[in-house]
This record gives structure tokens, sequence and C-alpha cells, in this order.
């Protein structure tokens, strides 16, 4: 088991480590750059000046050697002013070093926002924080729901419970968030007025039943049909069982077998299920946090990747990729530990 | 300027009366379909449930909307009548007779024509783009399935590296208007528009290897319409004009076939898996069938099942994908009356009219609510046998 996870945490990182590269090859193709120097200086900047602002801040070295020093194995430069030789940091506002030093990912540094300008750590991490607040208020709505409506249709196969909840999870999951935002934006905020169809005033003055109800709505419900269903087909795959069919013929109630025999074997997959959700609901928050105007980790994307700010773009991918990984990882030694009949090689 | 209205009464009856050509179509698809279901296999056999039928109509209903949608729509989905800014559904044109039936959007554009062009642009791109994830994960699963090993290992790393993509990050940074001056997106087409012509050569040469007349012929037929279609897609130079798209379809189309190869890849890896255990495959092995005849002629069409009801669901994701591209404003045109699109301008104006927003979004909804129906009665059907 020991050496399964060390193998899997080995594959993470060469996982990571390419992904990064691929991200930094995408962020420093030309056009990228070129408006990554239009945003930064003024819209008229002739070819010229963005050519030297692009030389003088580094992002004119080789491309192995920036990726290097991003991740930390390759010292990062000052700018030295060819005249006096006096040294200065690339960006003054998030105190870059002025002597030549080893500062990536890998000493905790994880460069410097030029959009907020101010140090990536400082953007991600309150962000990060914040679109945790919302996470945690989705899953603490979607799981529960979800995992009673897959057992309650899953119960009884074939019954009008099970269709009617069947054809409803499906409705669900054909609802991506942009189009649920939308319709539960006009029925609660815009006809009934009972919610806020804005969050902004979360970030700011804290979450509230008023401005946080439509985004975890909005968020839960694409998830709520999946693992619904991933629950009912367990549930169906349990109760036709040996083990039920000899509780019910001992004479237990049907609600004994079910609560007491069949959930917890049922639940067993859409653990897993419900791990590998994960990546979808990162998708998810940025719709919904764009959506709603919630100053959480999607927003931050979407600032970075429409402003080209490369460092904060790396660390965003960074983290999520990260998150990804960890809940594969999760979910399969989770399964093994579940579930003893899965032996993990 | 005060506008004229029409009741809601008539705009029901409006809607339904501009849909004509639809419910033509509909009753000359459904009618004999329903009446001859018995005899017409896995596509009758949708007919005798409720779901099946619910899914089969709704697909079908945008299937033509999108082939008729220039008959339908009363006017241009870019035309702006000035007047008609955020009419309210049921405005009469001035001077002119027609009525925006569900109404003007903020740039004074019709709604509801907006929303019929619009299913024109995600029924040709969903589908198409799902074939070719299809082929390139059939063409690359088969092989990691069926020999494991280092291959396995290798193609199964890269799906996971992709899968570990948040789709959006992939989108923002495949999808942004400044790639199109690199040559990467025209490469990842040249890449992934060979297979289909790998697929096919090699699927006609296993099984023909021995009629060298037939084979010819056949090999002849794919590498010219292959050629063709490659020859138009990725290097917009088509001898016959026939078949252009535009750099930002282009990479739309890149965009959603990479994102959603892996999945299938890996759908059928599993598939592929499975099946090379059983013993018709062991039955080919001792007659001496070469890897890739037993692989496509015999392990794929015992994988078909899964692989249909996968290629619904798929059609159904790749339009939420679409609808998303449309919703950051990546890639289609600012002006293009595709759902997401109009999803995006009009949620940003849900203050002060709800009108523009509700037709796309139900459009969208319904459309990949008929194909997830569609492929839940196939998989209930699938598994009867």
């Amino acid at each position: 088991m020991f050496i399964f996870v060390l193998r899997r945490l080995g594959g993470m990182m060469l996982t990571m480590l390419c992904l990064t590269l691929v991200v930094f090859f995408m962020v420093n193709l030309e056009p990228n750059l070129t408006k990554l120097a239009l945003s930064q200086m003024d819209m008229r900047a002739s070819r010229a000046d963005q050519e030297n602002w692009l030389e003088r801040n580094g992002y004119r070295q080789p491309f192995l050697v920036r990726y290097g020093q991003w991740i930390g194995v390759v010292k990062k430069q000052p700018i030295i002013n060819p005249e006096t030789g006096a040294a200065t940091a690339r960006f003054s506002f998030c105190d870059d070093p002025t002597e030549p030093v080893y500062s990536g990912i890998l000493q905790g540094d994880f460069g410097c926002s030029t959009k907020f300008r101010t140090r990536v750590a400082d953007k991600l991490f309150p962000a990060l924080g914040a679109t945790g607040t919302l996470m945690f208020w989705v899953m603490v709505t979607m799981v529960p729901i979800s995992l009673l409506i897959g057992v309650l249709a899953g119960m009884r196969e074939g019954s009008r419970t099970d269709r009617s909840l069947s054809v409803a999870s499906i409705t669900t999951t054909a609802t991506p968030e942009y189009v649920s935002g939308v319709i539960f934006t006009v029925i609660f905020a815009s006809w009934l007025g009972w919610l806020n169809g804005s969050a902004a005033s979360a970030t700011r003055a804290g979450v509230n039943f008023y401005n946080f109800t439509l985004p975890v709505m909005t968020m839960a419900i694409y998830g709520t049909g999946y693992i619904a269903r991933m629950t009912r087909a367990s549930m169906v795959e349990v109760m036709t069982q040996q083990y039920i069919r000899t509780a019910r013929l001992k004479g237990l109630s049907f609600s004994g077998v079910v609560i007491k025999h069949a959930l917890r074997n049922a639940l067993i997959a859409p653990f897993t299920v419900i791990m590998l959700q994960f990546p979808w609901l990162l998708t998810g928050v940025v719709i919904v946090e764009v959506m709603f105007r919630y100053q959480g980790f999607g927003f931050t994307l979407v600032e970075a990747a429409g402003n080209n700010d490369i460092d904060l773009l790396l660390g965003c991918s960074l983290v999520s990729v990260f998150v990804v990984l960890s809940t594969q990882l999760i979910s399969d030694v989770g399964y093994a530990y579940l579930n003893p009949r899965i032996r993990v090689q | 300027m005060q506008l004229e209205y029409v009741g809601a009464f008539q705009i029901v009856l409006g809607i339904i009366a501009r849909f004509w050509p639809v419910w033509l179509a509909l009753a000359i698809i459904v009618v004999p379909s329903f009446a001859y279901r018995a005899r017409l296999g896995l596509y009758g056999q949708l007919f005798d449930t409720g779901v099946g039928i619910t899914g089969v109509l709704v697909c079908l209903f945008w299937l033509f909307t999108a082939i008729f949608s220039a008959r339908i729509a009363p006017f241009d989905p870019l035309d702006q009548i000035v007047v008609m800014k955020n009419a309210l559904p049921g405005a009469m044109v001035p001077d002119d007779g027609g009525v925006f039936l569900l109404g003007g959007d903020k740039l004074a554009r019709d709604v509801f024509s907006r929303m019929v062009y619009g299913s024109r642009i995600v029924l040709i791109i969903a589908p198409t783009a799902t074939a070719f994830a299809l082929m390139v994960g059939i063409t690359l699963g088969l092989p990691a399935g069926y020999y494991g090993g280092r291959i396995d290992s290798f193609l199964s790393f890269l799906a996971n590296l992709v899968l570990a993509f948040p789709v959006i990050l992939l989108f923002y940074l495949l999808v942004t208007p400044g790639i199109m001056d690199t040559p990467i997106p025209y490469g990842m087409a040249g890449l992934f528009f060979l297979f289909p012509i790998i697929f096919f050569g090699a699927l006609f040469y296993t099984r023909f290897k021995g009629r060298p007349q037939l084979l010819l012929l056949q090999l002849a037929v794919t590498f010219v319409i292959g050629g063709w279609v490659y020859a138009g897609l990725v290097f917009n130079a088509d001898p016959l004009g026939l078949i252009s798209i535009r750099p930002n379809e282009l990479n739309i189309f890149v965009a959603v076939v990479f994102a959603s190869s892996p999945g299938v890849f890996r759908i059928v890896r599993g598939l592929v898996m499975d099946i090379k255990t059983r013993d018709y495959v062991a039955a080919a092995q001792t007659r001496g069938e070469t890897p890739w005849y037993i692989m496509l002629w015999e392990v794929l069409p015992n994988a078909r099942g899964p692989l249909i009801v996968d290629a619904c669901l798929r059609i159904g994701y790749t339009t939420i994908l679409l609808g998303t591209l449309g919703y950051f404003g990546l890639g289609l045109a600012p002006e293009s009356p595709d759902w997401g699109t109009a999803i995006k301008d009009s949620s940003r104006l849900l203050r002060s009219h709800i009108h523009p927003a509700l037709p796309p979004v139900f459009a969208l909804m319904s459309f990949v609510l008929g194909l997830n129906l569609l492929a839940d009665a196939l998989r209930e059907q699938s598994l009867k046998d």
C-alpha cells in the first residue's frame, strides 16, 4: 500500500511537471507575450517599446532557463541597468530580489502577478479560501441530496419513484451551470426577489443566505444528478445480492434491510464518484464565480487568463492540477480502504 | 415610439406556425418509424418507452430546426432593427408586419431567429467534433487495450495528462485569438484529422487484404474523400471550394476534439481489455488473424453498444462545452447567434430584461436533455439483450 501511494505520488510529480511545462509553453507564445506587454504598457506602445519591455523584464531569456527559474532550479536575475550596472528588482510591487537567488516553486515563491500588481501567493491563497467556502457549502448540499435521491430511486428498481427520480436526475445533468444559473436568477432574483443575484457582497461583507444561496444551488445542481445516478446504479446492484434476499426472508422489514444491510455497501461506489467530481467542479467554479461575481479561484483564473498574467496563470494551473490529481489518489486509496474486496497491487 | 404587441396566445401560435417544416419532417420520419418499429432493430426499440420517444423527438426536432433554420427564422440573426431594442415578446415591427415573437435583445436583433440559427452552429460542430473524438479515441484505445504494456502506459499517461487539465483552463490556453497566429491549431488539426483516414484505411486493409481489386477501390475512395476533407479543413484549400472552415471555428473544433478524445480513449481501452478475454478473440488468434484485424473486426463491433450510448452522451457534453466557450466569449465571433454567446450576452442584463436569456437557455437544455434521454433509452435496450 505504502509503495503504491509512493509510486502514485511520483507519477503525480511527473504529470505536474509535464503540465506546467505545457502551460508555460502556451503562455509564452509570441501573441500572448505581446498581449502581456500591451496590458502592462499603454495601448499605443509601439512594437519597439513592447520588445524593449519584454527584453528588460527577462521575457526574452531562453525558454528552459525561464522555466527553471519558475521551478526554482535556476537563479532569478534582477534587472541590470546597462549604463550604471546597478541592479534593480524586476517587479518592485512584489519585492523581487535585487541579487540573483533561487526563488521558484520549490522555494515557495509563486512569482509575481502582473495584473494585480502583487505577489501571486497573496492573491491566489485568499481566492482559494473563498472558493473553499463555496465548495464546502456545495458539498454540504449536493452530497446528502444526491445520495438520498439515488438510494430512494435504487431501492425499488422500476417503481414510479425510481422512474420520476431518474428523469429528474437526467434533467439536472443536462443543465450546465450557465443554464441553471440563468434560470435560478430569473426565478429567485428577478421574479420572486427572494435572493440576491450577485455574490459580490459575499466577498466583502461575508457569506449569508441571501447572497450565497444562488451560487451554491447553481453549482450543486449539475453534479447532483450524476452522483444520484451512480448511487442508484450501485444501490440497484446491491439490492439484487443474495444477502439482501436472506435478510428479507428472515423477516426483517424493508426499511431495516435498506438501512442496515444495503446502504453501507451501496455507498462505496458513489464515494469514488464524488471524489472524481472535483475536476468537474473546478469548471463549475469558474462559471459560477464569473456569473455571480464572487472573487474566488475561478474569478482569478479568468482574470489571469484574460490578461495573460503568466505567473498567476501558472499558479492557478498548478493548484488545479494538484487538486485533480490528489483527489484521484484519495479516491483510489479510499476505495481500497472502504472495500476490502479490492486489493491495490 | 410606441410598439404594438400581439397577445400571448398569438405568440404561442406564431411560434408553432413558424416551425411548420419541422413538424412536417417529424411526421414524415416518426410516423413510419413508429408503425414499423418492430422491424427496425435498435432504433425501433427506442419507440417502446416514453423516455426513448421523447429523446428521439427532441433530437430530431433540433436536427430539423438546424436544417430548415433559414425557412423557420422570420428575420436574419444579425439584422438590427433599432426601434426593437429590448422589445418585449410579441412586439410588432413598425411598417413591416413582422413580429419579434420572443422579443428583441440589447442590440435589437430578433431573439427567436437567433435561437433558431444558433441550433445550426451547435448541431454542426457538436456531432462532428464528437465523431472526430470517437475516431481518435478508438484508433488509440484499441491498441492500448489490446497490446497493453508500454504502448498502454504511454498512451494512458498522455490521456491522463489531458484529463488532469481543468477543461476551462485548456480552453483559455487553446482558444485565444492570438493562438491563430501560431501554427499550433493547424498542427493539431492536421494530427487529429489524420485519424479518420488511418482508421478507415486500416479497417479496409485488414478485411480485404486477400481481394486486391476491391481493396484498391476502397483505399482510393478513402484517400480521395479523406484527402479532400483534410485539404479543406486543415489547409483551407479545398479545390472544389465546398468545404471551408474559418480559423476560429477550426480552433474551437480542435479544442473540443482535444478535450473529449481522452475520455473516449479510456472507455474504448476498458472495453477492449474486457472483450479481448472472450473466446471468439481467442478463436481469431488461433486462426492466425493479424492483431489489427482482431481489433477492428472482432473487438470493435462487439463494443458498439456502450460506444453508441457514450456517443450520445458525448454529443450532449460537447454541446455543453460549446456553450461554455460561448459563455466565456472564446473562439466564436461576438455576434454569433450560438446559444452560449447568447446566454453570455443576456445573462449580464438579467436585472432589467429576462426575455432574451430564456430562449437560448431552454434550447440548450432541451437539446442536451433529449440526447441524455436517448442515451438512457439506448442503454436500457442494450442491457435487455
